[in-house]
């Protein structure tokens, strides 16, 4: 779970990183009010969850009211690369001499966290990370111990922070490593670490992650999870409880087991077809989550047709088809023609379930998702 | 053959009174697998199916020799439930649990460089060896004995090959899911160097998905110390950067990293031929045998 930069900022000025005076707004008005409040220049930065926000005008330098108000009514409404843009944060721009990058995230490959410092600070940390590896200073922490200060001073040194500020900037990581521990952060970054004229650090930017697993025991942080920042229908998942991406394609996709759907999407993909998304009904296939699946994908227009892949494990191929055709009979009338595909344990005798005036029915994989490409070309062609 | 598990494996199921743990025990003890007790907290003194329940994994070890365990503890609690495992000095564990934060994991995989025990998981189906043992979830009717090796990072699609294969009368020496986590116990190599020196094992299915960059140091892996042959798949080409495929591993990053392109050409330049589709595979493994 993503944290919006206001929201990150909170969490870091509690942990004790020195931010700026900052304010959230949602009107012109209030961004020109809490603009006079903080003093200017101001910067007036869209509260958003897409990167690369300043290329795309989402954030924009007021040196006074008339200025702040232009920045406010150009940003506020705005279409950030597909999401509007309804908060922003007004704050108090730092007069700076030199920025930083420090951060911290899960190596996966190493199975531990490693902290990051570089003086290339305010650009994509990832282009630096693709060009020049040797401009950013990594340290590996084990998770046992936690960060040792000298690990923080090490990275500081290694990276060339200049020194009157590498003992301000150490501390700074230390801190970012606590808060991103007792977070369950995935990821935590100040990108840049601004060092203003007078050897004092801020931090410009904020980068909260949160590992969605450890939500549990964050409940004040699951508080901030912003719903309508999301699609509709990945919030609609959410309540369903699948896992749900939603892509651009128009055959719907509904399976189990996150590797056999993605398998699906590939498949379609390389028959000719587009996954319009991919949704993983989990295990088991009982009526209520198989009516709810094909409410999702049936609730999205792009959608043609619908393939319906699920392998029988432990659950018997016969108890998904009673359940598919429960859910099926539920509807007056099925919106998009549905293909289903039933294997592993018992699945003859669920072929031989399934209700076939409502669905096509296919005995392979490869079958199956042919035939939901091929009526999803038709159904596009009327 | 096999690796790691076998007929004589004695098996201590964590969580054997909740209804998932007592589901799949009653599937393992159908299947044939030598469950000799299990551990729940407070729940000691107690039996399910027959089978004995100790408070502690240790008690469990102590009276009935157990030496490997399966999991079924919340996610809340597993990250404690897989220590309790690796403290015990069992040879394995083997955690089915979905979720467990992966700050839980970071500490448990510290761990696991400083004990013997080997781990399967987490969130995996599990591992089975045809007509002896299994260990998780799996469907133990799709299986059947034979020579060939298998190693996925996600179960149902474990499953789709698996069927293919058997459809086609190629059984199975062992088949071991390492799950769809970002920090795994056992991984591909781990899997693929147990097969290699398995005299039964004639050649290895690898079924990995985008995400990380296990896939590429297992072609490596392949291509410096492997003589026996390898199939592979990749689940994810279509997947979109930045978006979770269900999977908490099974994400391509911003900076391109983990992507299907990198993993199959990888596979291809170790001479792994990658399957466009899971009947592909299948067909691989027959030209390969």
């Amino acid at each position: 779970m993503r944290l919006h930069e206001f929201q990150a900022k909170e969490v870091f000025a509690d942990a004790g990183l020195p931010t700026p005076d900052a304010a959230l707004a949602t009107s012109v008005d209030e961004v020109v009010a809490r603009a006079d409040e903080i003093g200017y220049p101001v910067a007036v930065k869209a509260q958003v969850h897409v990167g690369g926000r300043g290329k795309a005008g989402g954030i924009k330098i007021a040196s006074d009211a008339d200025e702040a108000r232009e920045a406010a009514e150009s940003i506020l409404g705005m279409d950030l690369k597909g999401y509007t843009v309804e908060k922003v944060l007004v704050e108090g721009a730092v007069d700076f001499v030199n920025e930083l990058y420090v951060g911290v995230t899960m190596d996966r490959g190493e199975g531990k966290p490693v902290a990051m410092v570089s003086t290339k600070g305010g650009v994509n940390i990832e282009e630096v990370a693709e060009e020049t590896p040797e401009a950013i200073a990594r340290e590996h922490i084990d998770p046992a111990f936690g960060m040792h200060p000298y690990q923080a001073r090490k990275a500081v040194y290694d990276a060339g922070v200049p020194s009157e500020v590498a003992r301000d900037v150490s501390g700074v990581l230390q801190t970012l490593y606590r808060l991103w521990e007792e977070n369950d952060a995935s990821d935590a970054e100040i990108n840049p670490l601004m060092i203003t004229g007078d050897d004092e650090v801020v931090a410009a930017d904020a980068v909260l992650n949160i590992d969605e697993d450890a939500l549990f025991r964050h409940p004040d942080l699951a508080e901030m999870e912003d719903e309508a920042a999301g699609d509709e229908l990945e919030a609609k998942a959410n309540e369903y409880g699948f896992d749900y991406v939603r892509l651009d394609g128009n055959v719907g996709i509904i399976g189990n087991g996150a590797g056999l759907v993605m398998t699906t999407l590939d498949l379609v993909d390389y028959y000719g077809g587009k996954p319009a998304n991919f949704l993983d009904i989990g295990g088991g296939a009982k009526a209520e989550r198989v009516t709810n699946a094909l409410d999702m994908v049936f609730s999205d227009e792009n959608v043609d047709a619908v393939v319906f892949n699920i392998f029988g494990g432990i659950t018997r191929g016969d108890e998904v088809a009673k359940g598919i055709n429960t859910a099926l009979e539920a509807f007056d009338e099925i919106p998009k023609r549905v293909v289903v595909r039933l294997a592993g344990t018992n699945a003859a005798e669920g072929r031989e379930i399934l209700n076939d005036e409502l669905v096509t029915v296919e005995e392979t994989l490869e079958g199956a998702v042919k035939r939901a490409v091929e009526y999803a070309d038709e159904e596009a062609d009327q | 053959m096999s690796a790691f598990v076998d007929e004589d494996t004695r098996v201590v199921v964590q969580g054997i009174t909740g209804g998932e743990g007592r589901f799949h025990t009653e599937q393992m003890v159908e299947y044939g697998t030598n469950v000799v007790a299990g551990a729940v907290p407070g729940k000691g003194g107690q039996e399910v199916d027959g089978i004995p329940v100790y408070d502690t994994v240790d008690q469990a070890v102590r009276e009935e020799d157990a030496d490997a365990s399966v999991i079924f503890v919340p996610p809340a609690f597993a990250g404690d439930a897989i220590f309790e495992a690796l403290d015990t000095d069992l040879d394995l564990a083997v955690a089915i649990t979905e979720g467990i934060p992966t700050q839980d994991m970071a500490k448990v995989y510290k761990r696991l460089g400083e004990v013997d025990t080997r781990l399967i998981g987490p969130n995996c189906p599990g591992i089975i060896t045809p007509g002896e043992a299994k260990l998780g979830i799996l469907p133990g009717n799709i299986f059947e004995a034979g020579n060939v090796g298998l190693v996925s990072r996600s179960g149902t699609l474990t499953y789709q090959v698996v069927d293919s294969l058997t459809n086609r009368g190629i059984g199975q020496t062992t088949a071991i899911g390492i799950g769809g986590d970002p920090i795994i116990g056992t991984d591909f190599i781990d899997a693929l160097d147990a097969f290699e020196n398995d005299p039964d094992t004639d050649a290895i299915v690898m079924c990995g998905e985008i995400g990380g960059e296990d896939e590429e140091e297992a072609a490596a892996f392949i291509a410096n110390h492997m003589d026996t042959p390898v199939a592979g798949f990749i689940a994810g080409r279509t997947a979109p950067p930045g978006k979770r495929m269900g999977h908490a591993g099974a994400i391509v990053s911003g900076s391109g990293t983990g992507t299907a392109e990198s993993k199959i050409n990888a596979l291809n330049d170790a001479g792994v031929p990658v399957g466009d589709t899971p009947e592909e595979v299948a067909d691989n493994i027959e030209n390969l045998l």
